[in-house]
């Protein structure tokens, strides 16, 4: 049971790796498409940083922050399943060979 | 039959509602102290304060009401009579709605007073809200507070357990009276909350009377 | 644990390790761009955390009214799943809404009613720990009071002037990003599935070691 579970934990974690080759490619890609807001007809040609700060929010941190907590928090919580699931365990195989030995520790 | 005997026990006594009543209208004050400005207490606070007296004093008697049953051990000898389990669950709610209903009575004026609110001008329609988030509020904070007679550390629990289910009666509460204090009124957005209100309270009733049985046997 | 808890859970972890590469395949959305394909993840945890609060609340009526620790077991592990992926669904909310609506949170019906359900979960994981003799029951009637906020979740956001998108999105998906979408709801589905029945294992582990040592004490 405890393999089990050793093995569940560890086959998510290859699961982090493509996520985060994903947000890369994100990156690239995002810098290749226009941010994605039809432009807004303007006069004069505006720089980046004279916008808005809505419209200066970069969204990769956020996208990959997003994700990365989502992987934390199923890998946290499966961990934390193991971590319970054997000390369970472990007291009832301590209990069941004691009473097999006749014996209470 | 047990609301008849619940209000003659606090007729005589009257300790709960006095200390109740008392409890909501310092609420209020404190509120009203806390956010004036410039000498004024602000108008759109009101709503909004006057539900949260009403939730925390409602907490406080529920709480109260429940402790006396269980230090006088009462309740055991209530499950153990004949009348239907239904029937104590419905009794406690009456006797607490009684008494939050006494305390809005006193609570209305005093907030209107207070924050220079017009809360007066649609008498009908706020007796409505109230009375119908006070069934809601009342309706889960008995079964819970039942429920929770034997358990431990239940003072803690009770608001633990009780506010976020209330939510939903305490929001359409609130903006159901803030709308009835705007100056042209939209009653059919009024009406709006009141039927959501009243739905809440049905759902709310009837889960209640149906776990009542199951949740206080052993 | 069953035989195919092993293939199954090995399946969905190759299937969460390609859901990326289907999301970054997916056309991006007109107005919102990059962030929005948060949406992948956050809808199918939306799903399973209001499906996680159903099944809850189910196992907990049929604890209340057949009293079999079978149903017990499960409502204690959807309620930490209902938990564990209501908070999925309120950090990535959040983090796609600062770009989005250029704030982090609104209190809007679904966003309020949403964080309210997490609460009453919260609530309950709280009354089964500390609630002493008794919150077994406590908890399971707090479970279904959970349960009757699920319909309000969901249809909410089609009443009422929101800013959140309505559920009329998701039928109208293009293909490359109905894929993307259908393929994590699976993952997410299995996913719920195996967490489930893992910790329905380790409740049941605990009740065998109760059962062990009350042997013992004979």
């Amino acid at each position: 049971m405890r393999a089990a579970v050793l093995v569940l934990v560890l086959l998510t974690a290859p699961f982090g790796a493509p996520a985060f080759a994903a947000g890369a490619t994100g990156f690239g890609l995002a810098g290749q498409q226009p941010d994605a807001q039809p432009p807004k007809p303007v006069d004069e040609f505006v720089p980046v940083s004279q916008l808005p700060p809505q419209d200066q929010l970069p969204a990769a941190p956020l996208l990959v922050s997003a994700y990365a907590f989502v992987w934390l928090a199923l890998f946290g919580y499966v961990v934390s399943l193991g971590r319970r699931l054997s000390k369970v365990q472990g007291e009832v195989e301590r209990l069941e060979s004691d009473i097999a030995k006749g014996t209470r520790a | 039959m047990i609301l008849r005997k619940d209000l003659t026990v606090e007729v005589r006594s009257l300790e709960i509602a006095y200390t109740t009543l008392f409890f909501a209208v310092s609420c209020v004050l404190f509120f009203a102290f806390a956010l004036v400005k410039e000498g004024k207490a602000p108008e759109d606070g009101a709503a909004g304060i006057l539900w949260i007296a009403i939730a925390f004093s409602g907490t406080l008697a529920l709480g109260r009401t429940f402790e006396r049953e269980r230090q006088s051990e009462t309740l055991r000898a209530l499950l153990m009579a004949p009348a239907a389990r239904p029937a104590i669950y419905v009794g406690k709610l009456l006797s607490i709605i009684a008494l939050l209903v006494a305390a809005e009575v006193v609570l209305v004026p005093l907030v209107a007073f207070l924050f220079q609110v017009p809360l007066l001008a649609h008498p009908f329609w706020l007796a409505a809200v109230l009375v119908t988030g006070t069934i809601g509020f009342a309706a889960v904070g008995t079964l819970f507070s039942a429920m929770l007679v034997r358990a431990r550390s239940r003072d803690v629990l009770l608001p633990v357990l009780l506010y976020p289910i209330t939510v939903p009666v305490i929001i359409a509460g609130v903006r159901a009276t803030a709308e009835l204090l705007e100056p042209d009124v939209e009653l059919a957005l009024v009406r709006f909350w009141v039927a959501l209100l009243v739905a809440l309270d049905v759902v709310f009733v009837t889960l209640a009377l149906w776990t009542f049985e199951p949740l206080m046997t052993d | 644990m069953p035989k195919w808890f092993m293939p199954l859970a090995a399946i969905n972890a190759l299937m969460f390790a390609a859901s990326p590469f289907l999301i970054a395949n997916a056309d991006y959305e007109a107005t919102m761009g990059l962030v929005q394909k948060i949406f992948y993840y956050h809808l199918p945890s939306a799903w399973i955390f209001l499906i996680s609060a159903i099944v809850c609340g189910i196992a907990s009526a049929r604890y209340l009214f057949r009293g079999s620790p079978r149903h017990d077991r499960l409502a204690y592990a959807a309620a930490e799943l209902t938990v564990l992926f209501g908070a999925i669904v309120l950090v990535t909310g959040p983090l796609w809404a600062r770009k989005a609506w250029g704030v982090w949170w609104q209190w809007d019906v679904r966003l309020t009613a949403s964080l309210m359900g997490w609460m009453v979960a919260w609530a309950y994981l709280l009354v089964r720990r500390y609630g002493g003799p008794g919150s077994d029951k406590l908890a399971a009637g707090l479970a279904l009071f959970g349960m009757a906020n699920v319909p309000f979740v969901y249809v909410s956001v089609n009443y009422w002037r929101t800013i959140h998108p309505p559920t009329t999105v998701v039928p109208t998906l293009p293909v490359d990003m109905g894929a993307a979408l259908w393929f994590a709801v699976a993952c997410f589905l299995l996913l719920f599935f195996l967490l489930l029945r893992l910790r329905v294992h380790l409740e049941e582990q605990r009740a065998r070691l109760d059962s062990l040592y009350l042997s013992l004490d004979e």
